[in-house]
């Protein structure tokens, strides 16, 4: 392998994809208007104070009120109100937040699931709410010592989980389509037998693709990270966010075995792109790319384990976002390499030279 | 039957078959170094796969072959720096200006950058470096093709269909620049399907038709083989029918179309000197046959490239 045919093989495919306009908005500016669409989203439904109904007396909420009025006035506000009835019906309506009724020693929260971010919220400040209760009622010290933060803590603010979960699409689809779609045109336009005419191996050529890939999603990486850490966005990264890279790396490789196995098979551009969306925009839904997987259906969850999409999203948001150690990525990784392996050896099986 | 690795390529009842089609079906010849071969016939006639087989990107089915004394196939990385091969359509990167493009066909080749710019001159193109090679005209990007192939300067060329999307003045342009490649030196083999093209540029054709080489030879030794008639022509209405009957009676046919007055003639000269004798020479035109007539000879049918 001749380290010059390499260079000026990989130089010459990112002066490609450097002038394809069509790809740089595809990869890297789409992903990023959709973090900042996506993310403003999520942010102000977050950032507003969750309005709550407290109906009749709720001995338990006036007493966190009363201990912690600071911490409680960041994050709800309370409003009073006679009947469950009309309290219902303007939680239904979006009014309201949420409605809360003491039945003896019960709390009961009524909320909407038509906002499954505000929802999520409202629950996990009530439960810990009845914790710090219960905590006391044990005879353990502390009081009230909810702050707004620790409720925060609880349900991942959406930049959080947004932010991995875009960039593992936009990875996914720059990985794909990068493999397909170079893999058909060469063929198309014959450059890919024009290649085999010249003293290259298959290798050199494989690697250079693999490199200019690679480079690519690191630049994706990178820009993902720049924009989303920016204080309107606030993403917060974890101690080992940098097991990222890797995460990235070794997704980039699973999603070009999809692309080349994609591009293995189809004869125009066209069919490779149109296979490529098949395969990568259901799994942006279905593998915690676009849902989240807490708040999806159970379903979801349950299919999305055949998703690879779900290994790279989830691998790197446990650890730029969840604090996970460098560990927690391996089984991430070891999947994606996996698939990599696996769709590569079914890609050599049935590659074409030519399209006759 | 030996195989001469003397010769350039030598090629032995050579068979190639896609499913039921025989697409080569048993043909054999040798190219002399230095000579400039053309493989010539209609559309499926076999030209391509032919080539394929020569440059080893298609295994025979069956017959020897050695090109520049190896064996092409398997893919050979011995004989790949000393050929260069220009294909159908133009085959380069996505995007890359056209000196860059030569560039990186010369970096696989481990050839210096300077030697692509050599090369550019050779075509052409210097003033076309710097653009894009999706916006070079046709005859541009065949040029740039025939760069690429020449810039590890092989010893044998295969071209196929160098010309086959050119308007006839980048065609003429383009067989200058042949005629330059064959005159360094090297081997150059050819595929067209122009007749025209094969009779200017090639010392030596072969005629192929379904799979087969239907006749072999210099294009001038192929003609004269048919022995036909000259056509020797003039305006209408220079002579009269009993002059143009007495001239003809020399030995010759006579037609008249209205437009154009026709001998058909074994005695050109004869004929010649009658006309000239009646001053009846204007719009002059004396045709000898062409490939395309012997192509009609083999096969019985019109020749259509």
């Amino acid at each position: 392998m001749k380290l010059g045919a390499l260079r000026s093989l990989s130089r010459a495919m990112l002066r490609g994809f450097a002038r394809d306009r069509a790809a740089l908005v595809f990869s890297i500016l789409m992903p990023v208007l959709f973090l900042l669409l996506f993310g403003s989203l999520y942010k102000n439904t977050n950032a507003a104070k969750v309005s709550v109904l407290e109906v009749g007396k709720v001995a338990l909420l006036d007493q966190a009120r009363a201990s912690a009025p600071r911490q409680l006035g960041q994050v709800m506000t309370v409003t009073r109100s006679a009947s469950l009835p009309t309290a219902l019906s303007d939680v239904r309506k979006g009014s309201y937040d949420a409605a809360v009724q003491q039945q003896g020693r019960t709390l009961v929260v009524h909320y909407s699931i038509a906002d499954q971010t505000t929802a999520g919220f409202v629950q996990s400040l009530f439960a810990s709410i009845v914790q710090q209760y219960d905590a006391q009622a044990a005879g353990t010290k502390g009081g009230y010592t909810l702050t707004a933060a620790q409720v925060e803590d609880k349900s991942l603010k959406p930049i959080q989980y947004l932010a991995p979960g875009l960039l593992g699409w936009a990875i996914a689809s720059g990985g794909a389509f990068g493999a397909a779609i170079t893999l058909v045109s060469w063929r198309e336009t014959k450059l890919l037998r024009r290649l085999r005419l010249a003293p290259v191996s298959t290798g050199s050529i494989v690697l250079a693709r693999v490199g200019v890939s690679l480079g690519v999603a690191l630049i994706q990486l990178a820009a993902f990270i720049g924009i989303a850490t920016l204080p309107y966005f606030g993403l917060k990264l974890s101690a080992y966010w940098w097991m990222s890279i890797p995460i990235v790396a070794c997704g980039t490789l699973a999603f070009m075995s999809i692309g080349l196995l994609v591009g293995s098979f189809a004869r125009t551009q066209q069919s490779a792109t149109a296979v490529a969306n098949v395969i990568i925009l259901p799994m942006a839904f279905l593998g915690g790319a676009f849902i989240p997987l807490n708040y999806a259906p159970a379903w979801i969850n349950d299919v999305s384990y055949a998703m690879p999409l779900r290994y790279l999203v989830l691998g790197m948001q446990d650890v730029m976002a969840r604090g996970e150690g460098p560990a927690s990525a391996l089984p991430a990784i070891g999947i994606l390499l996996g698939i990599a392996a696996v769709l590569t050896a079914i890609s050599v099986r049935v590659f074409r030279w030519d399209a006759v | 039957m030996v195989l001469r690795v003397s010769a350039t390529i030598s090629v032995q009842g050579l068979r190639k078959s896609y499913g039921s089609l025989a697409a080569v079906d048993g043909i054999s010849f040798e190219v002399e170094q230095g000579e400039f071969f053309g493989i010539l016939g209609p559309n499926g006639a076999g030209k391509t796969t032919t080539l394929e087989v020569l440059e080893g990107l298609r295994e025979p089915d069956a017959g020897t072959l050695s090109v520049l004394g190896l064996p092409p196939w398997p893919r050979n990385p011995a004989l790949l720096p000393r050929i260069g091969v220009q294909l159908q359509s133009s085959s380069f990167f996505e995007r890359l200006t056209v000196r860059e493009q030569i560039g990186t066909f010369a970096s696989l080749y481990g050839v210096p950058a300077r030697r692509a710019d050599e090369m550019l001159t050779v075509v052409g193109l210097d003033e076309s470096a710097g653009v894009r090679t999706e916006k070079l005209s046709g005859g541009q990007a065949q040029r740039l093709s025939i760069a690429c192939a020449l810039v590890h300067d092989p010893e044998l060329v295969f071209l196929d269909e160098p010309t086959g999307a050119l308007d006839p003045q980048a065609r003429r342009n383009l067989w200058d620049l042949l005629r330059q490649i064959n005159a360094d030196g090297r081997t150059v083999v050819l595929t067209t399907h122009h007749m025209d093209e094969a009779e200017v540029l090639c010392d030596r054709v072969a005629i192929m038709d379904h799979g087969r080489v239907l006749e072999l030879g210099p294009p001038a030794t192929l003609v004269r083989g048919l022995d036909s008639p000259v056509r020797i022509s003039v305006e209408s209405g220079l002579l009269s029918a009993t002059d143009a009957a007495a001239i003809a009676a020399a030995g010759g046919e006579v037609t008249d179309d209205g437009v154009t007055l026709t001998f058909a003639t074994r005695q050109p000269a004869t004929i010649l000197s009658g006309l000239a004798d009646r001053h009846s020479l204007a719009g002059l035109r004396v045709q000898g046959a062409t490939l395309e007539d012997v192509f009609l000879k083999l096969t019985g049918r019109e020749y259509r490239g």
